[in-house]
């Protein structure tokens, strides 16, 4: 019974933990709420990808309707490998916000904060797990919403500001999208992914669907900010609570990335987007342009959540540089960037989450000497940070390996140049922190700085560790990532 | 019966570094010295052939291959970890012990790799441990470290480039010698030599080296140039090119060295000499030519070591390593001098010495391929090395003028690892059979012949008569010598002042209009990339939007086109 059930499960845990938390109103008993809930959801979707591995796509009729009248969740393996990602993700952050969350935000509104957590959990995960175009909407608007508040729950008032643009960017993303949905609805008839993409093929003039194709992109890449339209994410990255920041950083670009992984491959088909105009340059030049043009401000930042925050831009650029290379490789390194991204983010947020705990702040003046003061925090930001430059035996290396490789495939030595190059500016603006932290002697608050409370030290040590472990044994990342690059290309499914 | 153990010996020495600084004081010195024992042992337990496999990304990796040429730089690498460890005994700092050893392990991990993916992992490692040693001096080897580290970091990415081209153009992982023959394997190639101390890159080595602690040089000098040379001799036996660079390396170690007062930067500059006449070797490429270069690596690394552990001492001791502030050692120091002496011996093939049998290998080999010319250069170059190593090191230090100096000899750990340096340079010189029997191909070749002991003794005896006569040209004033990575240092004002010396006014006024260029070039990113440039202001609304449109637009001409 609940095994039959699991996908509808995915969802409800989270959504019914965030009433569960408004309801209680008490911060620690709704961080004790969503703990318990962060813990479930991982198992729920570790069953389904044992699932899927095992027998192959699952098809779930919402409330007994079957598709594609009724709303179907369907997960594969690319379902089941973002649902995994997210889960565990927040599962592993989890313990680290009490204390995190508790020194940020004020005692009436942490009870508020977990809801809007879980909420933001419940719509990442319905995005990542519907099978319904519109269904998706809805809980990309779920995801987005709740993301809006937590970022306006920052303490620094310019949160507000940042908030507030992202707001005003996230709705013209999804408006973009409904405006796409509706073309494809009136093209097709149908909501549901599967059944839409059958449907395609006997459309009578194609130029609508690519007019629709033109609103998905645009409107999806405002939600994953690919350069040009990343503005609203240093801002909202830099004054969210660091929990916020942390958690985002390493979920919420993905569910993002997913949904046009879905539309691209799943709905319209290789052929259809890449075949016929050049998307897949102008996808490789976007990817560039935000590789390097991030990275370089990235190098000038002196807020290190903010520099982080360029950093994840030009970091989104190697994912989408993966699927503007449209092969097999290309997309195995895009879709293992997504993993291999999340955990390295994660745990340089959640390590300088840390110094921003003791100190207050995240300036680079704070960083002074802190090697000194608090040396485990600081050599696990080293190490996520060799993950971000690429060096082989972390995470970081696996992907930059996948996309040399599909560069190559395509004959193309520049862009692998180009891709170590841009690496390099990499070792600038991680070199710096770094130099900072261990070569300056300690002064004013810095000196009585001490290690984080082993709460948060443990998750963010956990995130440190995958980072070299998935640089090392990478059967569940790079190894389903193949499979589903192999899945994706091989058509419609 | 014979176990076979199937252990990497690298990742001992890499785990004891890692576990260094987590046990208490009591167990770091046996640790240190048990640890490349084991890993010694393991490197002649290992049966030959491949022998593990690993899979990784997709491919299958061989991170344990066995032959005779990794059997010969697995020997060296760990006695020169064992030897190195005992002199380092009396470093308090544990990172420099902790990153020394893993970087020594990542070096054999090289030696023993099977396929060119190894080869990187193990590559990259090593930049960075090194990198560690050279930082955990503290003082100017941060900003020398930081210099290092670029580079490195800039010939790792060249190299991953080109490993990545040959995995996708020929479908092989496997490390075997290659032709340079397509752009992929000249970009391994180009970072191979990169390491290696070849130009144009090659200032980062005496840059760096002489900046780490009195004993974190001595692993500095072992490692990361000999694991060059034997990629090298592995992946590029015969390439032509490699003749000239190795004779451009060989003068210009020469030429620097004697210029140079500081006495470990001499002897960083003697690396890149040596290490120039294993490339010529390798360049040459016949059997003989390539054994006499796995020889040379041989004994390299034990006179090298030797040298810098004399240099290394007197540095504990005294808290100076400049020529000019040194001399006269030789009363109070005798045992450092004799071992500095012994070290100094070897490194000009002195008869009976380590270098006699291994350097006139690579001399033979280009006598035996009738290269009239490169012969000639190297018995010059030999000429020079002992110039400026094998008489102005001990010269300078030890002798010369009385500095007043009356420091004592080093720690009995010091000095034990001078003495197992030293009894190898002359055990290796007087029987020279075991190390031949080690190399990578049949040796057919009788060091000790009358013509080849009194070639190199009048070689010898007239540079030395040489530097006797010129002894007041070559007396070391407060100088600094000017090299290459004098270009990428500190920009700005040390160009300024330094241009003011130079007084050539075109020159100047080309170098500034350079500068000027790159300041604006500089000034030009930083604008728009900088703090408040156009791309890290926080955007008002409407610019985003606007931003949004113009994609929108974009696409839909895309399409609509």
């Amino acid at each position: 019974m609940i095994v039959d059930n699991l996908p509808a499960l995915q969802v409800i845990v989270p959504l019914l933990g965030a009433i569960l938390c408004v309801l209680v109103r008490r911060g620690w008993l709704a961080w004790f709420i969503a703990l318990v809930v962060s813990w479930i959801v991982p198992l729920i979707a570790v069953a389904l990808i044992l699932q899927v591995l095992d027998g192959g796509v699952i098809s779930y009729a919402m409330g007994g309707w079957a598709p594609p009248v009724g709303i179907e969740y369907r997960v594969d393996l690319l379902s089941a490998f973002v649902l995994l990602l997210i889960s565990m993700v927040g599962a592993v952050m989890l313990p680290y916000a009490n204390l995190s969350v508790e020194s940020e935000i004020s005692d009436g509104k942490r009870a508020w904060f977990y809801a809007l957590y879980l909420l933001c959990m419940t719509g990442m995960l319905g995005i990542s797990i519907t099978g319904d175009a519109f269904n998706a909407f809805v809980f990309l608007e779920v995801s987005s919403l709740s993301t809006y508040a937590m970022i306006a729950l920052g303490k620094d008032r310019r949160a507000l500001l940042a908030a507030y643009q992202y707001l005003i960017m996230g709705t013209i993303g999804a408006t973009f999208y409904v405006i796409a949905i509706g073309i494809l609805y009136t093209m097709t008839g149908t909501l549901n992914m599967v059944d839409m993409s059958g449907r395609l093929g006997d459309v009578a003039t194609v130029r609508p669907l690519f007019a629709a194709l033109a609103f998905l992109t645009v409107g999806i890449s405002l939600k994953f900010a690919l350069f040009p339209l990343h503005s609203w994410l240093p801002n909202a990255y830099a004054y969210a609570p660091t929990f916020a920041t942390a958690f985002l950083a390493s979920t919420a670009t993905k569910a993002a990335v997913y949904l046009i992984l879905r539309f691209f491959f799943s709905v319209y088909g290789v052929a259809l987007v890449f075949g016929i105009h050049p998307i897949s340059e102008m996808l490789i030049a976007l990817s560039l342009m935000a590789m390097f043009g991030a990275s370089i401000v990235a190098v000038y930042q002196d807020n290190i959540k903010r520099m982080l925050a360029y950093s994840s831009v030009a970091q989104i650029g190697y994912i989408t540089l993966g699927f503007g290379l449209a092969n097999v490789p290309g997309l195995t390194g895009g879709v293992v960037h997504l993993a291999n991204h999340a955990v390295t983010k994660g745990a340089l947020f959640l390590a300088v989450g840390g110094i921003v705990y003791r100190m207050g702040a995240a300036h680079l003046d704070d960083f002074k000497g802190i090697g000194k003061k608090m040396p485990l925090t600081m050599a696990g930001f080293t190490i996520a940070g060799l993950s971000i430059i690429g060096v082989p035996g972390t995470a970081g290396f696996i992907s930059k390996w996948y996309l040399a490789i599909a560069a190559l495939e395509h004959g193309w030595g520049w862009l692998v140049m180009l891709l170590v190059l841009s690496s390099l500016i990499s070792v600038i603006y991680i070199g710096r922190v770094v130099e900072v932290a261990y070569f300056r002697e300690p002064e004013g608050k810095v000196m009585n700085a001490t290690e984080m409370p082993l709460s948060m030290l443990i998750p963010a040590w956990v995130m440190i560790l995958a980072t070299i472990y998935f640089g090392i044994e990478t059967s569940w990342t790079a190894g389903i990532a193949s499979q589903i690059a192999t899945d994706l290309l091989a058509g419609v499914q | 019966m014979m176990i076979d153990i199937l252990f990497p010996p690298g990742l001992v020495l890499i785990l004891a570094g890692l576990m260094l600084p987590l046990m208490g004081e009591r167990f770091r010195a046996p640790t240190i010295l048990i640890a490349p024992l084991i890993a010694f042992a393991i490197v002649w337990l290992l049966p030959s052939g491949p022998v593990l496999t690993f899979q990784y990304i997709g491919y299958e990796l061989v991170p344990l291959k066995v032959d005779s040429l990794s059997r010969l730089f697995g020997t060296i690498f760990t006695i020169m970890a064992f030897a190195g460890g005992l002199f380092a005994l009396k470093q308090e700092r544990v990172l420099e012990l902790a990153s020394a050893f893993v970087y020594a392990g990542s070096a054999l991990g090289v030696v023993f790799a099977g396929d060119l993916i190894t080869v990187f992992i193990f590559w990259e490692l090593m930049a960075v441990a090194s990198t560690l040693l050279i930082w955990s001096s503290g003082g100017k080897a941060l900003a020398a470290g930081q210099r290092y580290v670029m580079i490195h970091l800039l010939g790792g990415v060249i190299l991953m480039a080109g490993i990545a081209g040959e995995i996708v153009s020929t479908g092989s992982i496997a490390f075997e010698a290659m032709d340079t023959n397509s752009w992929p394997r000249w970009l391994i190639l180009a970072g191979f030599l990169i390491n290696a101390g070849a130009p144009p890159l090659a200032a980062w080595l005496p840059d760096a080296y002489p900046e780490a602690s009195w004993s974190g040089t001595v692993f500095l000098s072992a490692f990361t140039t000999k694991t060059a040379v034997f990629v090298l001799l592995r992946g590029f036996p015969g390439a032509e090119i490699l003749i000239y660079i190795g004779l451009y390396m060989v003068f210009y170690g020469i030429v620097y060295a004697i210029l140079e007062n500081d006495m470990r930067r001499i002897l960083a500059y003697s690396i890149i000499n040596q290490v120039g006449f294993m490339v010529t070797g390798i360049g040459i490429g016949t059997e003989m030519a390539l054994n006499g270069t796995a020889a040379h690596a041989f004994a390299h690394i034990i006179y090298k070591a030797l040298l810098l552990m004399s240099a290394g001492a007197v540095l504990y001791q005294t808290g100076k390593r400049k020529c000019t502030d040194l001399g006269g050692l030789f009363r109070t120091m005798p045992i450092t001098a004799t071992c500095g002496i012994i070290g100094a011996l070897s490194i000009s093939a002195f008869p009976l010495t380590s270098g006699f049998i291994s350097k006139s290998m690579i001399s033979q080999g280009a006598a035996d391929e009738h290269m009239m010319i490169v012969w000639m250069l190297l018995a010059a170059a030999s000429a020079g090395v002992f110039l400026h190593a094998g008489i102005k090191f001990p010269w300078f230090v030890f002798f010369q003028k009385d500095s007043g100096m009356r420091p004592s000899e080093p720690p009995r750990s010091m000095r034990y690892a001078m003495y197992i340096m030293s009894v190898l340079c002359i055990g290796l010189g007087v029987f020279p059979g075991p190390l031949y029997a080690l190399l990578p191909y049949p040796v057919d070749y009788v060091p000790y012949t009358g013509a080849h002991v009194v070639f190199q003794l009048q070689l010898l005896l007239f540079s030395g008569l040489a530097f006797f006569l010129l002894l007041n040209l070559l007396k070391r004033t407060l100088t600094i010598t000017l090299d290459f990575d004098w270009f990428y240092r500190g920009l700005g004002r040390v160009l300024a002042r330094e241009f003011d010396n130079m007084s050539i006014a075109a020159w100047t006024a080309f170098v500034e209009s350079g500068y000027r260029a790159v300041q604006s070039f500089i000034s030009a990113i930083y604008r728009h990339y900088g703090p408040n440039g156009i791309l890290a202001r926080t955007w008002p609304t409407g610019n985003m939007a606007f931003w949004t449109t113009a994609l929108l637009a974009t696409y839909l001409l895309i399409f609509f086109l």
